[in-house]
């Protein structure tokens, strides 16, 4: 057990055969601990897996590490929340997790290796079917009608009902892990910054948490408050971007055009700070690149404070209008144990109630912030998580506000980038957990003997989330689809890396 | 009801009568770059080459060359260069009609920066002039991390108004004249952009949009054959580049304007 600021030597983790690996990890998610990322690696003894596991209550993490077997014993029929991490595991190592419900691959990519000869067209595999004589199938995808992104939907209904969705990713696939191994050192940030692109500030905090806890290089206060702006910022374009879009298919067409408009709004107040609308060319290593001065901060001020009126005044008549409401209530259910189980997380995660955010369970750094607050309204609907997002609005835009105003009235006091040393200790593991918009965002990072990448692992919050999205779906109608969907809005990429 | 009208008229008219007004943008942006044409023979350090993330700066015998299909617009070799021979300008306006005219290598025009109709750089590879009056486009994300798309998507609103250009967003490209791509295009969906691209009726146009759509960008290096449109769609079939990572929205507007040759309607 280590606190999750701390490294970690990964070769004095014991080398576990993967039974016990198996029944340790089910024994800690049934005492409320969470599997934050679970994957394999080329170790220096061959190749390894590696469980991260996560106790919010304590702000403990816990590693476990097996060497990695052919086959062994599933542990989703016990520990739901790892159905996806061991469909993951078997596509690119080739492991069989006997007993698994659902194995299939996850984004139809060659094995981690590259060594698979015979590679399966994309989405290529057996659906979830049922048979029936009025039973029928609606497939949708991969490219879509809007500006979106592919990926593969296929519905189970009977009639207009839905009985069950299986969402078939995949095709936005990358190579990102790989990548971030095999690039040049300067090439890595920007990868980062590419893996959800309207996530770059939340996926670029994390990879330069993992590097400043390796180098053990704690970033300025000035430089936390700048990145926690940054963050916020790109939480409130987010957010009222869906609910725009909640309200364009709702069919109130008001909220949805000035959403678009604001949303713009607030990405330009983030490309005040680096030039970048979507957060690109901010942080680095040691701090962010660049400072905001007294006069800069005063005009971001009182633009966060019009852009947030003109956002509250929108979101306003869209949550005062009944016919609004009456879609959005009892709308795509997810329940609390659901949401658990599954182990989703953020936003949607609190809009079924449960009760997690790492900007409070595993704050980056220890600066108060009396403008956010744990936001869990628990219905789980469509509606919930309009609230969630609409309550969240008003937090991050006092919080954004009030740390501007901080870093105008003590502008030049410290440096907001430090110097970081140019090789990495050798040998250790670091943790970076960051409550991006969507929510929770892992990165785990491992130095080999030369301070370069033994493994580095990216978990977004979409990985967890898109379950939750189609059990969402499960007894509504087709109709619901697109609604449920913005409700949600996950991302494709960050999925598929 | 009344509220709503409240609302409306607090909220405003916001539309930007673009290209005729230039729209503020921060201070902050990295526009069209600035290349001062002179021998680098004199400098040892090559420190823009270094600092370059992408590769995207050659050293010439006439000084260094930018590769805007290749830039981030990340400022590095900016800062790097001892004797401050790039530099980025502050415009928005970069989209081109070759691949060649993306490679920047000397200093930006004098006029930059100013309002009304600017030319794409470089040669149109064929006559647009049919897409002048409407033009419908399938936009295809083929790997995107959503930078682009939603810079593509944000044209729709009440600032920019893409529709009172006369281009849409179609939702089949059988209704398309023409295909939007952004991402690298990565294996998984090399077929969905070449069925795609096959759907769409001739005469039909092509324009990539970012970075990664133009060379593959950060993706590049990796095993799944990220190399961006012209990798997987016949030489020669992209009609509009527009560069960034990603781009501006304003760039992107700028960028499909070009496209649909409706520049020379607006002179």
């Amino acid at each position: 057990m280590f606190h999750y600021k701390e490294t970690i030597e990964y070769k004095a983790l014991p080398l576990l055969p993967m039974e016990e690996l198996t029944v340790t990890v089910v024994d800690h998610c049934r005492r409320g601990w969470r599997m934050m990322a679970f994957f394999g690696l080329n170790g220096e003894s061959g190749r390894e897996v590696l469980c991260i596991l996560g106790h919010a209550a304590d702000q403990m993490l816990e590693a476990f590490r097996a060497s990695m077997p052919k086959r062994y014993q599933s542990m989703t029929p016990s520990c739901p929340q790892a159905h996806l991490f061991e469909r993951e595991l078997a596509e690119m190592w080739g492991v069989v997790p006997e007993g698994h419900p659902w194995l299939k691959p996850v984004r139809f990519c060659p094995a981690f290796d590259g060594k698979r000869d015979s590679r399966p067209g994309p989405a290529q595999a057996d659906y979830y079917r049922i048979e029936g004589e009025e039973v029928h199938e609606v497939a949708v995808g991969p490219v879509h009608a809007g500006v979106i992104e592919p990926g593969h939907f296929r519905f189970q209904c009977y009639g207009e009902n839905v009985m069950h969705l299986e969402i078939q990713l995949g095709f936005q696939h990358r190579d990102v892990e790989h990548l971030i191994l095999k690039s040049p050192a300067k090439l890595v940030l920007p990868i980062m910054e590419n893996i959800a692109g309207d996530t770059a500030i939340g996926h670029s905090t994390a990879y330069c948490t993992v590097v400043e806890r390796l180098a053990g290089v704690e970033p300025t206060d000035r430089a936390h408050i700048l990145r926690r702006v940054a963050l916020e910022l790109e939480r409130l374009a987010n957010h009222t971007r869906d609910l725009g879009a909640i309200g364009g298919d709702t069919g109130f067409l008001p909220t949805s055009s000035w959403n678009g408009r604001i949303t713009g709004d607030w990405l330009n107040i983030t490309s005040e700070l680096c030039g970048s609308r979507m957060g690109r060319n901010l942080l680095c290593p040691g701090g962010v690149k660049w400072d905001v001065d007294s006069e800069l901060a005063k005009a971001l001020v009182k633009r966060v404070q019009s852009s947030y009126r003109d956002t509250r005044g929108s979101v306003d008549v869209m949550l005062e209008t009944p016919s609004v409401l009456a879609r959005l209530e009892g709308t795509g259910k997810v329940s609390r144990q659901a949401a658990a189980d599954l182990g989703l997380v953020g936003m949607a995660a609190r809009a079924s109630g449960v009760a997690m955010d790492c900007r409070f369970d595993w704050p980056l750094c220890g600066i108060a912030n009396p403008a956010l607050t744990k936001r869990v309204p628990g219905a789980g609907d469509v509606m919930a998580r309009t609230l969630v997002r609409s309550q969240e609005v008003d937090d991050s835009a006092a919080s954004a506000a009030a740390d501007l105003e901080f870093l105008g009235k003590t502008s030049g006091s410290e440096p907001v980038r430090l110097p970081m040393p140019e090789k990495l200790p050798a040998g250790r593991l670091a943790v970076a957990l960051v409550e991006g918009w969507r929510g929770e965002i892992c990165h785990v990072g491992i130095t080999d003997d030369e301070g370069g990448w033994l493994s580095y692992k990216v978990v977004d919050p979409s990985f967890h989330n898109w379950t939750g999205l189609a059990m969402a779906l499960r007894g509504e109608q087709i109709s619901d689809f697109p609604l449920c969907n913005k409700s949600f809005n996950l991302s494709y990429c960050g999925h598929d890396l | 009801m009344f509220d709503i009208i409240k609302e409306r008229i607090h909220q405003g008219y916001r539309t930007l009568d673009y290209p005729f007004k230039m729209p503020v943008i921060t201070p902050r942006f990295a526009g069209l770059p600035s290349v001062t044409p002179t021998s680098c023979a004199g400098c040892e350090s090559k420190a823009c080459l270094k600092a370059c993330p992408m590769g995207a700066l050659n050293i010439a015998e006439t000084g260094p060359e930018l590769d805007m299909g290749r830039c981030l617009f990340c400022r590095a070799c900016e800062n790097a260069c001892p004797e401050k021979k790039i530099a980025f300008t502050h415009e928005h306006r970069i989209a081109a009609y070759s691949r060649e005219a993306l490679i920047v290598r000397g200093p930006a025009p004098a006029d930059i920066c100013q309002p009304g109709v600017r030319p794409a750089l470089g040669q149109q590879k064929r006559d647009l002039s049919l897409f002048a009056r409407s033009l419908k486009l399938r936009e295809v994300s083929a790997g995107g991390c959503m930078g682009c798309e939603a810079d593509v998507n944000v044209l729709g609103t009440l600032i920019y108004d893409l529709g009172r250009f006369g281009i849409e967003y179609a939702s089949s490209p059988r209704h398309a004249d023409g295909i939007l791509v952004t991402g690298p295009v990565d294996e998984n969906m090399r077929k969905a952009l070449l069925d795609t691209w096959e759907a769409t009726p001739e005469p039909k146009i092509v324009i990539a949009v970012g970075v990664c759509a133009i060379s593959g960008g950060t993706f590049s290096c990796g095993r799944e054959n990220c190399l961006g449109v012209e990798d997987v769609l016949p030489k020669g079939s992209v009609d509009v580049y527009v560069p960034g990572c990603p781009p501006n929205p304003w760039s992107i507007l700028d960028g499909i304007l070009s496209a649909a040759w409706k520049k020379k309607r607006m002179k």
